[in-house]
This record gives structure tokens, sequence and C-alpha cells, in this order.
């Protein structure tokens, strides 16, 4: 998969979550966690690893609780 | 094979005019007591008491005319002899529906009809099914003392032609109209007035020269929609099915449910052996109640086509001609292929695609053969494009991924606001029941881009459109929230009792802002503000508001807060839980609801539970005596992607067809062309079957048993007629397949995997064939805590507990109108034609629309130079197609519209692969576009006419 696909994908989720009360880190990483396939998390975490250029700072804030591949 | 058993009397008999509701009265007919509801007329008090009056202008779709008098009876203290039809029961009354003074006159009525009446009986396409003939019989007729001098029947009089002759108008492909044998007794009027609402037909000339017009040269001319109403109302062979011409009267009728839209019409599939005469709206169907619409009236001539493929095929590579071969071979070379791609790549390297078009019990043996067989949760379904962000919206608001009524609620409804749908077109016969409503006095509000028909109803009352730039949905629905908030609109003693308090604060706040004020949104949505202040006026004030939304809701990359949206304000204004109100997704093909219920999606298991759900997951492992993985699987966009980066090698793709119907075709076509192993099970060789190894021949919904769940969850049996051409019912092909693979599936009739279902899924725990047997239908959930099932949903309190208010800001789409691509593209479906096409277009439907055309407002044509007809390019950053023009102003300037039914047309070559952000279902409704003049078809139509007759190919049978 792109990884320019990916980075579209969780900006879009960030910015819904963006605006919602509570943790909005949580609810990123809840959200990816329950709704993307392992290798499309793992290309994400790798991503974020390299310094995740062009993602929102709510997806790089969430990545410690997304939940692992495999 | 089994007919349904002992229908309620309702279900099946003309009860002569509609029921009624009020207070009991009790009256005599014939001596028999019998209590009725107050209003009713004697005929139908009659006919609840077993006496059949004679009739023949009464049909009880429509509300009575007495014109025909031979319904008429002595009632004890009521001079003369009223017209049962019209006249209303009264407590106490004596009835008498047959005296020597009522068989006189009534045999003098039938005289006067058929003094004037051809009487070629035994060569009518009717006889046998002719109401005419019927009271002949029923009132004794036995000679006719006047003899016809002038006649509307006879071609010539005397030695010229008979100048009141008309002849037969066979212009319908479906039915003829032979004004030679008509009565006058305006059925078919009223039914189109009354039942499909069109008012297509009329009343022409006076006295002896009374004619029934379509008010043009012919029905094919006419606003007529062919949806079969006014043929069904008419008691004599004037109005007739051309297949009952050609066949025959039917021998018998098998209950069975549409294969279309997500409305899902109950049918009486009427039969002579195996061969289907015609078939007829079911009285007794819960979403129908005996309407119908031209698809699933008339256009089942696909099932029999002789572009059906009846054998399976193979081929080594997709460049190869298809070979025929046996279901042995097939399935032999299918499960090695695909077990060859698991052992080399893994079990995420294999996927299926259940479908919309099958079954519950089909979509959910293609979802275990998923989870169980290939060992992966990499299974989705075309919802994913339509109405994913329904389930999604729904869940976190409501807690139920469904809408949350029956159809028969609209008749409660005092205002229906209809966001981005197209209701006559789409969904038909709802479109019917909707505008009765509409005008009996309900308001409408239509939020789309575009005016649809639905704002141009006969006799329709209040009614705004708020006509929005695409992609600015939920601007315009916050604004809405933000008059009601604002205003003090909102319901207070509905949130307190049912909602989060705290979010309900929160809410309020968010959308007070001055950022939402319809003024603020003007400029964005190209809505006048005091067009959306009215509408959020009429909406929170009528007594009950009904919301009813489509795909213009969904393809949004804001699709699912558009649906958040839309939840919050039914619960601010506290229009759930009760008849006439709610939310209702209208679904667009008819096992939408079904295939999401039954775990197509890759994160939930059947009955929407998540896959890392340890307690769900437990229950399918015992059931299937395999583990299953936690991990959720991949959606198709993301399928593709993963083929296209070479992770995910082999697909089995049942009843869709991903390329034609999934958005940026060119990346469509990439990912399957890089899989090794792609299965294709259809009716026809599709557009996806061009780049398929297998092709395992479906079979229709006449040649199978199952279940489809229709948009107000309700439970519909699919009942076999014939047999399947190809051998197999598709739930048995699966059933092969997976057994190919070392399976051990031992069903031997779908009602075993629907007993499976039950005890797997909390919502379908009562189900069961011998309910639906019984019952007709019934609306999940259905289990102990509601045995009966659940016409309407939220009743006493949210399934999720209390209501959740969740915010929805605004966020325009990444699609952006600009100098290269100025204008933005949205698309919508046509009345005569389905989806991809592949059914309708192999049916006449065809002879109503046989080519998409792009619709121009006259300034965007006018400084582009376009004249109607002409060929236009449509380009976007995706791709390029062309096709023709037609210029209107339904569509506002800055926007053209398309339909995408003609795989030539390649609509999705242009759209691209944005989507909303929680469930990835396409941005169908934005693509920003130029239209420019052109010569005709675009290279990429015409390679791809090239690659798909290339790849269409079929070996020469040795």
């Amino acid at each position: 998969m792109s990884q320019e696909k990916l980075i579209r994908m969780a900006n879009q989720i960030a910015a819904f979550f963006a605006v919602q009360r509570g943790d909005q880190a949580e609810a990123v990483a809840a959200h990816i966690s329950e709704s993307w396939a392992a290798p499309m998390r793992a290309a994400l975490l790798t991503h974020i690893a390299e310094g995740g250029t062009g993602l929102d700072a709510l997806v790089i804030a969430a990545a410690p609780q997304i939940r692992p591949p495999g | 094979m089994k007919d349904l058993i002992i229908p309620p009397l309702e279900w099946t008999k003309d009860m002569g005019t509609p029921a009624r509701q009020g207070a009991p009265v009790t009256l005599t007919v014939d001596g028999i007591a019998i209590t009725v509801p107050a209003g009713t007329s004697v005929m139908r008090a009659a006919a609840e008491a077993g006496v059949t009056i004679p009739k023949l202008c009464a049909t009880d779709s429509v509300e009575p005319v007495g014109s025909c008098r031979l319904c008429m009876v002595e009632i004890e203290g009521m001079r003369g002899t009223p017209s049962s039809c019209t006249t209303p029961v009264a407590e106490g009354m004596q009835v008498q529906t047959q005296t020597a003074k009522l068989q006189k006159l009534r045999r003098g009525v039938m005289e006067l009809y058929i003094s004037d009446h051809p009487l070629d009986c035994l060569t009518c396409a009717a006889n046998g099914d002719c109401e005419l003939q019927d009271m002949a019989g029923a009132v004794g007729l036995r000679e006719v003392r006047y003899q016809p001098v002038e006649t509307h029947f006879r071609p010539r009089e005397g030695a010229g032609p008979n100048p009141r002759y008309i002849p037969k108008d066979t212009s319908n492909p479906y039915f003829s109209y032979d004004p030679a044998k008509c009565i006058v007794c305006m059925r078919c009027v009223r039914a189109c007035e009354e039942v499909q609402g069109t008012f297509a037909l009329t009343i022409e000339g006076r006295g002896f020269e009374t004619r029934i017009s379509p008010a043009a040269e012919s029905f094919m001319q006419s606003d007529c929609v062919s949806c079969g109403a006014c043929v069904q109302a008419c008691p004599t062979a004037t109005l007739i099915e051309k297949s009952v011409e050609a066949i025959g009267t039917p021998e018998r009728s098998v209950v069975t449910t549409c294969a279309y839209c997500g409305v899902g019409c109950s049918f009486e599939a009427q039969m002579r052996g195996e061969e289907l005469v015609r078939m007829v709206p079911f009285k007794g169907g819960g979403a129908n109640r005996g309407h119908s619409c031209v698809k699933g009236r008339f256009a089942y001539g696909y099932a029999t086509h002789r572009d059906r493929i009846v054998h399976p095929m193979i081929r080594e590579r997709v460049s190869d001609p298809w070979r025929e071969v046996s279901w042995e071979e097939a399935l032999a070379f299918t499960a090695a292929r695909l077990t060859a791609a698991r052992d080399t790549h893994g079990p995420d390297a294999l996927g299926v695609i259940t479908s919309s078009r099958c079954t519950n019990e089909e979509t959910y043996l293609v979802q275990k053969l998923a989870r169980a067989v290939f060992g992966t949760n990499n299974t989705d379904t075309c919802a994913r494009v339509c109405h994913s962000p329904t389930g999604y919206g729904l869940k976190q608001t409501f807690g139920t991924s469904a809408g949350t009524q029956d159809f028969d609620s609209v008749e409660a409804t005092d205002l229906a606001l209809v966001i981005g749908a197209n209701p006559t077109d789409g969904h038909p016969v709802f479109a019917s029941r909707l505008r009765k409503r509409l005008r009996a006095g309900a308001k409408l509000i239509v939020l789309d881009p575009r005016r649809i028909d639905l704002l141009e109803t006969p006799h329709l009352g209040e009614s705004w459109h708020l006509p929005l730039r695409p992609g600015t949905n939920v601007a315009v629905l916050v604004a809405m929230a933000h008059v009601i908030v604002t205003e003090g609109l909102y319901d207070a003693a509905f949130i307190a009792a049912r909602c989060d308090a705290e979010e309900w604060a929160d809410y309020a706040e968010f959308v007070a802002s001055p950022d939402y004020a319809p003024e603020a949104v003007e400029p964005l949505t190209g809505v006048r503000a005091e067009t959306i202040r009215a509408a959020a006026r009429a909406y929170a004030a009528a007594p009950n508001a009904a919301i009813y939304y489509g795909l213009g809701v969904t393809e949004h990359s804001q699709g699912s807060t558009t649906v958040i949206a839309i939840a919050n304000l039914a619960m601010m204004t506290g229009n759930i839980g009760r008849p006439g109100v709610g939310v209702n997704p209208l679904r667009g093909q008819n096992n939408v609801q079904g295939s999401c219920d039954m775990g197509s999606f890759p994160h939930e298991l059947p009955g929407y539970r998540h896959v890392a759900d340890d307690l769900a997951r437990a229950v399918f492992e015992k059931a299937w005596g395999v583990e299953l993985s936690s991990e959720p699987g991949l959606r198709i966009p993301n399928m593709l992607d993963a083929a296209v980066a070479g992770r995910f090698k082999a697909l089995y793709i049942q009843g869709e067809d991903i390329l034609q119907s999934d958005p940026d075709t060119r990346h469509v076509a990439a990912g399957l062309a890089a899989m090794e192993c792609v299965i294709v099970q259809d009716l026809f060789l599709n557009e996806t079957a061009n780049y398929a190894h297998v092709f395992l021949p479906g079979s229709t919904f006449l040649e199978k048993d199952g279940t489809f769940t229709n948009a107000e969850r309700r439970i519909n049996r699919v009942r076999r007629v014939m047999r399947p051409k190809a051998g197999y019912a598709d739930w048995e092909v699966t059933q092969l397949l997976a057994n190919a693979m070392g399976a051990t599936w031992s069903y031997t009739h779908p009602s075993e995997i629907m007993d499976e279902i039950a005890a797997t899924t909390p919502g379908f725990a009562s189900v069961s064939y011998d309910l639906l047997d019984a019952r007709g239908s019934v609306q999940w959930p259905c289990n102990e805590a509601a045995p009966e099932g659940s016409p309407i949903m939220h009743v006493d309190g949210f399934v999720r507990g209390k209501g959740r208010f969740i915010r929805t800001a605004y966020l325009p789409t990444e699609e952006k109108t600009g100098p290269r691509f100025p204008l933005l593209l949205t698309t919508g479906r046509i009345l005569s034609q389905y989806n991809v096409g592949a059914q309708t277009r192999r049916t006449d439907n065809q002879l109503w629309h046989d080519e998409d055309r792009l619709e121009i407002h006259p300034a965007d044509a006018e400084v582009r130079g376009l004249r109607e007809g002409d060929w236009v390019r449509l380009s976007s950053r995706a791709g390029e197609t062309s096709l023709r023009a037609t210029i209107t102003d339904r569509v506002s300037p800055g926007v053209v519209y398309t339909t995408f039914h003609h795989p030539d047309t390649q609509a999705n070559v242009v759209t691209t692969d944005n989507s909303d952000w929680a469930t990835n279902c396409p941005e169908y409704k934005v693509t920003a576009v130029q239209v420019a003049a052109s010569n005709g078809p675009s290279s990429w139509q015409e390679e791809y006419a090239a690659q798909a007759a290339a790849a269409r190919r079929i070996e020469a049978a040795e």
C-alpha cells in the first residue's frame, strides 16, 4: 500500500477526533486498532518510527496506544 | 419447493375496499354478525364475514368510487339499493347481499357492460383470470338483450372504419393496453394516482365516449413509469402482461422477494411448470404492501438471458481464452490455486468479497469460508462502497448498525427530510408510499444538489429544497442543528430522559458556534441561510419528523460524520422510538443490511461483534471447530492496494462486479491483474471476470432458497421456483469449494445455515424458516426479548443505553475544484436501470435508458459550446471518459451529474480514491472534473472494450 494513502487515511481519522472531547490520541489509536489490518498498522508504525513525515501530530501521539501488529 | 402456508385472508383475497382504523362497529351481513372498524365499507365488512359481493370497479388497493353499480345491496331501513363499496357500516346495520331485486338489477348492469364488450373469451389472454367473466357467472347472466349498434370494440362498423375503435397500444415492452376490452371502471386511473402517485392516466370524454387515456400518443410517450399497478388493478384483459399473452395463465404462485433494491418487495412468482409467467407484487408483503416498480415487476428476463454462463470455466492466465470444464475440475483447480497461494504467502494473502445481491445464508458461508477455511479476516462486501458509514455512525450514536423504523412508519410521518437520496428512482416503492403521505399533507425537505422528482410530486404541500454543493452535507446539517439549539426548538424532555446529558451539553455548545450559523455556512454550501432556517424550524416543529437518506450521505469523505449529524438531529428533536419518525437509511441493494449483519466486514463477526472480542470469537470457534484470527482483515480498497504491493494473491468474489462498481477503475484493474487467482461467481461474464482465472456460474434468486434482509431489517424469504441453470445454488458452490479445500461442511438446505446463524447471533436467536413461513417475515432483533421481531427500534431506550451526541465538525473534502477541474461531478441511479446494470441491461428496461448521460446546467454548457446530445469528454485527476450531454437546470451551475449503469461509460474511471475517514467508503459523490466537447469515446474506453472482448473469449467446445 502506498505510504501516501496510509498517511492520508490516518490524518483523516485524526481530523475527526481532533475536535472530540476526552483523550483524542486514545480515540485515534482505538479506531486504527479496531479497523486497520495488521500490515497497515505495521506500515504506519514503521513510518512513525522513521519520523512520521506528513502525519498529523495527533496520529504520532496515538502511536504508542495502537495495537501492535501480529 | 413449498408454497406459503395458509396466509391470512387479507394477504391474498381482494377485500374490495381499503382497510380503515376506527372504533368497532357491529352489523349483520346476510344474518352473519361481524365487527369491523368504523369507516369500513359494507363491501369489506361482507368480505370479512366471508360473503363476496359482486363488483367490478372496486378493489382494495384504491378508494371506491361506486361507478359499476354491481355491488349494490339492500340495507334495512335504507331506501333503494346503495352500492356497498361506498356505503360505510353503521352499528346494528342489517345487510342483504342477495335478493330477487338485486339479482335482476345486477343482471341488467352486466347486460349493458357485455353489449359493448367483445365476446372472444376463449382466445382472450385473461381467459380464466377475468373479473368480468367471473361476474357474468356470479350474477347468472344468460342472455344479452341489447344488440350493439355502435361499439368500441369492432374495428369496422358497416362499410367503413369504426371511429370509436382505438387500436391496441403495445408500445410498453411489458404490458399491452387494448381499449376495445375496457369497461371504464377507472381502477387503473386510481391505481396510478393513489398507489403509484404518478398521475399518468386520466379519463377522457363523457357518457358513452368515456375513455381511459395515458394523455399522450402511447404509454411509452406518457408519464407512465411502468410500475404495473394499473395492470394489476385491471379486471379484464385491457391492461395485461405481455408474458401472459405469450404463455397463458399461471398454474401456481410462490411468494418470494425481489432481488433488486433495498426496499425488498415481496412478490408472487406466478409459474407454469418451471416457466415464470409473471411477478405480481404480494399484498402480504410488509415492505411493499402490494406495490411494485418496473424492475421487480417486469425486469426479470435476465434470469433466462442467453448471456447466462451455466458451465464453470477456468484458464491459466487471464490472456487465455476461457475453457469450459466440469464442476469437479473447476473446484479442484480453484482449491489447488488457493491452497498454493496460502501455503506460499500465508492466509492473509487470500480474501473474499460477499455480495449484497446474494442471500444471508450465502453471505454467511462466504465469510465463514474466509475465516474458518482460509484462516483470515479478509472479507468485505459491496456495502463498503455504499452504506458502511451508516453502520459506523448509527452504532456509535444509537448502538445498532441499522435503520430505526419499518416502511409502514411513513404513514404516520408529518415531515420527511430526504437527504442525498432519489427515492422515485432508487427506491420507487418506498417513494410511492411517501408520496401518498405527501399528498395527504406531510411536508418535505430535500437536501440534494439536484432537483429530484420527489419535489415535483403532484399535490405536494409545503416543501423546501436545499440544493447544496456536493461535499457540504455536514455543514448544512450542523447549521440546522445550530438553528434548533439557538432558537430553543429541541426536545429537552426527550434528551433528558434518553441521552447522555454531558454529551448533549457539549454538542449544543459546539453547534451553537457562530461558525455554524446558516448565514456563515451559506457561502460554503450555496444554500440560502433563510432556507436552512425554515427547514430546521419545520423539522423541529413537526409532531413526527422522519429522516430518509441514501448514498448522497454516505459516499463522501465525511460520510460517517454526516450519519452521526443525522442521528444527532433526530435525537435532539425527540424523533426516535415511535411510528412516523426515525433515521432511515435507504439501502442500495436488496441485501445490504443482511450482508453486513452476516459478518461480511473484515473487523466484525456476524452480529457486528469485533473480531478482537474473545467471547464472540469463542462462540464461532466452538461452532466451527477452528481457531479464528483476532486481527481485523483488509477492506476492498486495502486488498487492492495490498495486491499492487505484491502481498495479496487470491480473491473469491461472489456476485460483485468491483471493476465496474468500485472507484478509480485503473487502480482496481491493476490490483486484480496483480493477483494469482481471481475467482468470480456470477450470472454473467461481468467486467471483473475479465481479470479472473476461474468463473463459477451463479444462480438467480428464482433458483434458490434463502433470505434477504431489507432496509427495515425485515428478513424475507427467497423461494426457489426453478432448478439452478448451472446445477447448483450459490450456497452449494461455496460449500463445495470449502470442502475441496478440506472443510467438512454438510448443509443440505439453507434453513440449516439459518439455524447456525440463529444459534450464534443474538439478534437472530429466534429466527427460523418455520417462523418466516408462518409469519411471512420478521424484523430483527428477533429473540427472547422480542419474539415477534422489532418493527421500530429504540422504543424505550437506545440499544447502547443513553443516546450519544458526537461532535460533527465540517471538514471540506480534499477533492476541490480549481482551474483545471472547475466542476463537481456527482452520481446517481435512474428508475429503469439498477447499479452496474448487469441485470437490467439484459431486459427491455433498456428502452427507457440505454446510455448514461451527463447532466449539465445550461450556463455551464453554454460557456463550453455544448448542445443537447453532444459527446463530451469528462476528465478528473484520476482519468477521463466520454459520454453524451443533457442540458438541464435540475443541476445547479458548477455541478454535473451522471448515472453509472453502463460499462462503456466507465464513470468510475473518473472517480477518485478519496474515501470516508472511518470506513473507506469511496467518495463517489464528489469529483472535481472538467467537461469539454469531444468526438466520441476516449482512448481508454476503446482500449478497455478491446481488452474486455479478448478476455471474454471462450474456447470452442471440442
